[in-house]
């Protein structure tokens, strides 16, 4: 069964492994770019406020509840096929855990903090963007990793309407009953998730300050 | 200096937190409010840097007006300290020792080191800037709580229940610290606690708050002590006020000559004999030890506070926690001086009272 995988001819060619695994990691990317423009502002502006919090769970609950397949069919039979309805139904599903995040995120910063930020004199734009956040990264790092697995898993259904990624493994393994392209589409797409998790637990390193890493490990004394 | 000129504030919930207060902070003093909770004193402070907006009155700031300054401006020539420091986590302490002055737009090598500057100001070694606050234990964020509220070294000061997170020792640690400060820098600093031991040891001048937001009294500490305006002043700067103002009296006690022995001498003890190091510094007591012996620690009898010749009450209470009953005085190096007895601080005080030291 793992012939199929591991045979030259399957890694190169326009329609060969290198370039589904590229075009697959090209929609976890750009999904997660355009999800997180939308839902950090809001999950962070709704933080700050404390206003409006019914409005993040509600519009999260609503779109966790959306099947990811249907809404790609309903966007393809209004707007055509093309990557277009791939991102429209990928989105939807990476909003709530990245807004839920960023939303958790600023109500967890201690208040004494938000407090001492205001009492020496920052403005509240100061307050969200240099203490706020900053703290509130560890969350929001961890709704946006959780939203980058469910992308990477979820990506291969743009190959059902005839779109690229590692799920063009998967369905034309299916449709051409060879389970050992179905099976190496499969592991391609774990090993993907893995692989950018780990590219994003390194981003999380480099950009989270030490000084909020658990006492003991963080920060050079 | 900072006026409260007939301040209210009602929440919206109806609760009067600050009922009229008018109350005149002096310059270059320590007031504190002192109160129980829910006595409107932190209301009152926070209105001075607009964290709250009274909703009548007016509060002046060396004759300014506070509504007529926007908020963040305001705040950043008011130096403010909170409880549990509320240090940036994110942030190095030099970092956060520098936020206002980065915030008034300094450039950041002179905010780095002017921050540098405070830490060995408040008592810190500036190797501990480059730590984060996690690493620090909370008197040591509390030092740099008080060093990022003098950074942009603002005339005026607000703390509100600074020191009162941290164990008791290094409280008292804290408050010295401030009031050696305090000499050196000479601020206005309005001073919240539900403390009186520490609002007398601070305060120059001690505002009371009652429940409901009124100002019960405002005095100087010997005063709310010996003449406390009501029933609610004088409960709550307790039953041991009598003991308490011997903190404000400074009269000479006569000094007693003690036996001394030295550890690892040989000595015959036949009364309570005070046993001390090389340099003359008290180590404890020997009492009813039979025929002559060599002093070891094992021996010592715990001794009791010493008396550094500042206070009565420093004196009274040398002497009643001394196991011989005599209190050791101590020179500024802790060497011993000599022994007091309370016989003689009772009537120190009795003599004060009638030279008329004793404010009534």
């Amino acid at each position: 069964m793992g012939g199929w995988l591991f045979d030259p001819a399957h890694w190169s060619g326009p329609t060969g492994i290198p370039v589904r695994l590229l075009e697959h990691l090209g929609y976890t990317l750009m999904t997660l770019l355009i999800a997180a423009v939308i839902a950090i502002p809001l999950g962070a502006f709704v933080g700050h406020t404390g206003k409006g919090g019914f409005v993040v769970v509600g519009l999260s609950n609503a779109l966790r509840a959306l099947p990811t397949t249907a809404v790609l069919i309903l966007v393809v039979l209004w707007a055509g096929l093309g990557d277009f309805p791939v991102y429209v139904a990928l989105v939807l599903l990476a909003i709530p855990p990245i807004m839920a995040g960023a939303y958790a995120g600023i109500r967890a910063v201690d208040p004494v903090t938000v407090d001492a930020a205001r009492g020496v004199g920052m403005r509240e734009s100061g307050v969200l963007l240099k203490v706020e956040i900053p703290n509130a990264l560890p969350l929001i790092y961890g709704g946006f990793r959780g939203a980058a697995l469910q992308v990477v898993a979820t990506a291969t259904i743009a190959a059902y309407t005839g779109a690229g990624g590692l799920g063009r493994l998967v369905f034309d393994g299916l449709a051409l009953q060879e389970f050992g392209q179905m099976l190496a589409g499969a592991v391609l797409v774990a090993l993907l998730a893995v692989l950018v998790d780990l590219g994003f637990a390194g981003l999380q390193r480099l950009t989270v300050s030490p000084g909020l890493r658990p006492v003991g490990t963080g920060g050079k004394t | 200096m900072i006026e409260f000129r007939a301040v209210t504030k009602r929440f919206e919930d109806g609760t009067i937190a600050v009922d009229e207060l008018d109350l005149t902070v002096e310059a270059g003093t320590i007031t504190v409010f002192v109160g129980p909770s829910g006595c409107g004193k932190t209301t009152s402070l926070r209105m001075v840097n607009r964290m709250i907006d009274p909703t009548s009155g007016t509060i002046l700031v060396d004759g300014k007006d506070v509504l007529s300054v926007d908020p963040p401006t305001l705040r950043r020539g008011i130096g403010y300290v909170i409880q549990q420091a509320g240090l940036f986590p994110h942030r190095t302490v030099l970092d956060n020792v520098a936020t206002v002055p980065l915030l008034s737009g300094w450039d950041r090598r002179k905010a780095r080191a002017r921050a540098a500057e405070l830490l060995e100001i408040v008592g810190l070694d500036p190797a501990f800037g480059k730590r984060y606050p996690a690493q620090l234990s909370g008197g040591q964020q509390q030092r740099v709580g008080v060093a990022r509220a003098l950074a942009a070294d603002p005339p005026v000061l607000l703390m509100d229940e600074p020191f009162s997170a941290v164990d008791p020792v290094v409280r008292e640690g804290l408050q010295d610290e401030l009031l050696r400060l305090q000499a050196e820098l000479d601020k206005t600093i309005v001073f919240v606690t539900h403390d009186i031991d520490e609002a007398l040891k601070l305060g120059e001048r001690v505002a009371v708050f009652q429940t409901g937001g009124h100002l019960a009294q405002y005095a100087k500490p010997a005063e709310l002590l010996s003449a406390p305006a009501n029933d609610f002043v004088a409960s709550f700067v307790g039953r041991d006020r009598g003991y308490r103002t011997l903190t404000f009296l400074h009269a000479d006690v006569p000094v007693h000559p003690v036996t001394t022995a030295k550890l690892g001498q040989r000595v015959t003890v036949t009364d309570w004999t005070l046993v001390v190091d090389d340099q003359d510094r008290p180590r404890g007591w020997l009492s009813g030890v039979d025929g002559e012996i060599e002093v070891s620690e094992r021996d010592l009898i715990a001794g009791g506070s010493l008396y550094d010749g500042s206070t009565l009450r420093g004196a009274l209470d040398a002497a009643l926690s001394s196991p011989s009953a005599l209190g050791v005085m101590v020179d500024d190096n802790g060497a011993v001086v000599g022994v007091v007895k309370a016989d003689d601080v009772i009537k120190a005080l009795a003599k004060a009272r009638a030279a008329g030291e004793v404010p009534k």
